[in-house]
């Protein structure tokens, strides 16, 4: 297969056209020959700039240098080293700003194509039956930790203290393991039974126990697991919370959701299929407000089940947080982005239906404290997009359950549990990480926690000896 | 997998029903609810909790049929399971976490609706069981709907029925029972509210009248039911609240009920239920409790 250095091999998409109507995976993947042909163009760098850039710092010239001759068993052994969940980090995280960001290959040409290849190790190996294995010289600790939360933090800490030694309980409040990762991001971007319940049956392969449908600060208590669970340490991974709203008139009409909501309907209840007993609105036309990759993933929904998507922002296309491949799929799908544009007002019918979303156009004017240029409203401006549907996309506040029922757990301002640099809360022995330490953020950077908490979880109870 | 150990039928479409789920039932307290799912394919259904029993890890739950999916639970029988029952869910009542004494020196009135009167019966044999005894008016348009009489008799010091067509005890809503009380004379300066919106929408208007401080306890439409989905939410004194966290009760006077009633429309008005028909058949969901 012929190479250009300076391009990524291309991957196969599902065509925009069809894809747009079905929830099957937009990014078809590497085969063997693309993956082994784009490992070409890692240039084994001595000094890998590529594992700074990633928060769990695998080994990547080393996997990609077993692509290049073919061992994907091998090549699953690096990744797995340092990545709990490696069929999802190649799918969702957002490698432009990380690992790719820093690939020397991308000075004069593009990155190598690092997700991909990630991403065909670790699909490859699940279809050849290889799953990640405790150490060999593993040695049992005889203490056991729980984990709040089966999310990407919860589930990374889990698995790398049980490679540790440790009898690892990972308590979920959901009915199905996997947190964001089964409620927030949809099937065509990540597959929940092909890869989800795989990663997480792994996770479960190296001994870890998972406790579904109980509510940590509510069934039991952080105390209770001390006191009468007898567990040594615990980590709390509990997640987003509390969708925001604009409080702008209307907001409480029939037909506005916040996208958790639209979300979880869809992809934790699985509204979109014929088969769920869960209602979800199938619109005719839908305003997202807010231009990250939650919103991305709403709009997409919502084009899947039929509607005329318009994605409302504030400020311009440079600005949008969400990823620059997330915006180009929703394109590509017929998505229409209204940016500069802000809405004021959610108007309803006499029965309180959605019939539009009162918008004002915005400009930029100065840098504000986060050095984003700040959006005004331009006077006069103000126009209705008429719709059925308003699904608001501007982040969570983390989850207040956990601190409310535990005393001595210190947060900040904002909500977040506040932490040490050994992700270990104002309570001894109790850590935390992901997003109900930081607020909504990525994937990748609750994995990076969970496994830091798990780092510092292991020092903890090691002195404890 | 949780175990349904026993299961009667209280009512045309009213059904009682022992489920093994010990997490729920070692930390219920009056006040909260949990969430069950029939199978994998099921809707996570929100319902408060009548009763536990901690030693045995038992919770009792009881619903109407209003839906289709009320009717798939109503289907199973003793010896089957739920895929999943979660909880509790929400804050305890806040009477529980009234100190006993100044309980005792209350004079506290429940008024129960319907379905309404589990949530109501599980709050009073808390009481009863601290040594506080209180009154409580149960309503129900015809006697046939009026639910666990000797269960609550058994908890109340009076207990008064009322009917809407007079068929048993007070002819009339539960609003005509409380003023008939109030005119006798009858004083209370505590009460608590739970049943049909509508219900309890009245009913604030007139303890407001009366003067009687009041809780109310809402049953929204739910996913998740912990803090996440905000599906849930509701104006409460003009200030959005959740009511799986915030709630489910609220000051009654402050909650906006009109505005309540029409959000518990979304996946039921005439458009909604043609468009879910539409998709779903005869999935359309009920569990909300005020379904009709």
């Amino acid at each position: 297969m012929e190479v250009d250095v300076l391009k990524k091999v291309p991957v196969s998409e599902q065509d925009p056209q069809v894809r747009a109507t079905n929830f099957d995976e937009v990014n078809l993947g590497y085969t063997k020959e693309e993956a082994m042909a784009e490992a070409t163009r890692c240039l084994n760098c001595k000094n890998a700039r590529c594992i700074t850039g990633c928060p769990v710092n695998i080994n990547i010239p080393a996997f990609i240098a077993k692509v290049k001759d073919g061992d994907v068993s091998g090549a699953y052994d690096v990744i797995s080293a340092s990545s709990s969940l490696p069929a999802v980090c190649g799918r969702v995280c957002p490698q432009e700003t990380q690992c790719e960001a820093q690939c020397i290959r991308g000075i004069k040409g593009e990155a190598v194509s690092i997700g991909r290849l990630e991403r065909f190790v670790a699909d490859t190996a699940k279809d050849m039956g290889i799953k990640p294995q405790l150490p060999a010289d593993m040695v049992k600790k005889g203490k056991k930790v729980a984990i709040i939360g089966a999310g990407p933090s919860g589930l990374t800490c889990a698995g790398d203290l049980a490679k540790l030694g440790y009898d690892v309980t990972i308590f979920e409040a959901l009915h199905k393991a996997g947190g964001v990762l089964v409620y927030g991001i949809p099937e065509f971007r990540l597959p929940k039974e092909k890869v989800v319940a795989k990663e997480v049956e792994n996770i479960k392969a190296l001994g870890v126990n998972i406790v579904t449908d109980a509510v940590i600060g509510r069934a039991l208590t952080i105390d209770d697991l001390f006191e009468k669970e007898g567990f040594s340490a615990v980590f709390i991974g509990s997640g987003a919370g509390l969708p925001r709203f604009m409080n702008i008139p209307g907001e409480q009409s029939l037909g506005v959701f916040s996208a958790n909501e639209y979300l979880t309907r869809s992809n934790l209840m699985g509204a979109f299929s014929e088969k769920s007993r869960t209602p979800i609105m199938r619109a005719k036309k839908a305003v997202i407000v807010g231009g990250g990759n939650v919103a991305m993933d709403a709009a997409r929904t919502a084009k899947r089940l039929g509607a005329e998507v318009h994605v409302v922002y504030r400020r311009s296309e440079a600005e949008l947080p969400a990823r620059a491949e997330e915006v180009h799929h929703a394109k590509e799908e017929g998505i229409i982005f209204d940016l500069l544009t802000n809405p004021v007002e959610i108007l309803a019918d006499e029965n309180g239906w959605v019939t539009g979303c009162k918008c004002i156009r915005m400009e930029l004017g100065e840098p504000d404290a986060s050095g984003r240029r700040s959006p005004v409203e331009v006077p006069g401006s103000e126009f209705t997009i008429d719709c059925d549907a308003v699904i608001m996309s501007l982040g969570t506040s983390p989850n207040p359950l956990i601190k409310t029922t535990t005393a001595g757990l210190e947060t900040n301002k904002r909500g977040g549990i506040i932490v040490n640099e050994s992700e270990m809360t104002t309570r001894d022995g109790v850590f935390a990480g992901g997003d109900a330490v930081t607020g909504a953020a990525t994937v990748i950077l609750a994995m990076g926690a969970g496994k830091s908490a798990a780092k510092g979880i292991d020092e903890y109870l090691s002195k404890q000896d | 997998m949780f175990e349904i150990v026993a299961k009667k039928q209280l009512g045309t479409n009213v059904w009682y029903m022992e489920v093994v789920a010990p997490l729920v039932a070692g930390k219920a307290m009056p006040g909260q609810f949990l969430i069950v799912r029939v199978d994998d394919e099921g809707e996570r259904i929100p319902l408060t909790v009548c009763d536990y029993d901690r030693e045995k890890g038992l919770v009792t739950i009881v619903f109407a049929t209003v839906g289709a999916e009320t009717e798939r639970m109503s289907r199973l029988n003793v010896g089957d399971h739920f895929a999943d029952v979660v909880g509790p869910l929400g804050r305890p009542s806040d009477l529980t976490e009234t100190p006993i004494e100044e309980l005792k020196k209350k004079k506290i009135l429940f008024i129960a609706g319907g379905v309404g009167t589990a949530p109501v019966y599980n709050q009073l044999k808390w009481l009863h069981d601290n040594g506080v005894e209180v009154d409580c008016i149960q309503g129900a348009r015809t006697k046939d709907l009026l639910i666990l009489e000797d269960e609550m008799k058994a908890v109340t010091k009076n207990l008064y029925f009322a009917t809407d067509d007079g068929s048993y005890g007070i002819h009339g809503n539960v609003c005509v029972a409380l003023q008939q009380l109030w005119d006798d004379g009858i004083r209370y300066d505590h009460c608590v509210v739970i049943g049909p919106v509508i219900m309890m929408k009245f009913a604030c208007q007139l303890t407001k009248k009366l003067g009687i401080p009041t809780v109310i306890s809402m049953n929204t439409i739910m996913v998740d039911g912990t803090g996440m989905c905000s599906a849930c939410r509701l104006l409460v004194g003009g200030q959005v609240k959740f009511a799986c966290v915030d709630g489910p009760e609220f000051d009654g006077w402050e909650v906006d009920f009109d505005q309540a009633m029409q959000r518990s429309r979304l996946y039921k008005t005439e458009e909604g239920r043609l468009m879910l028909e539409l998709q779903e058949g005869d999935t359309h969901h009920g569990g909300c409790g005020v379904c009709s």
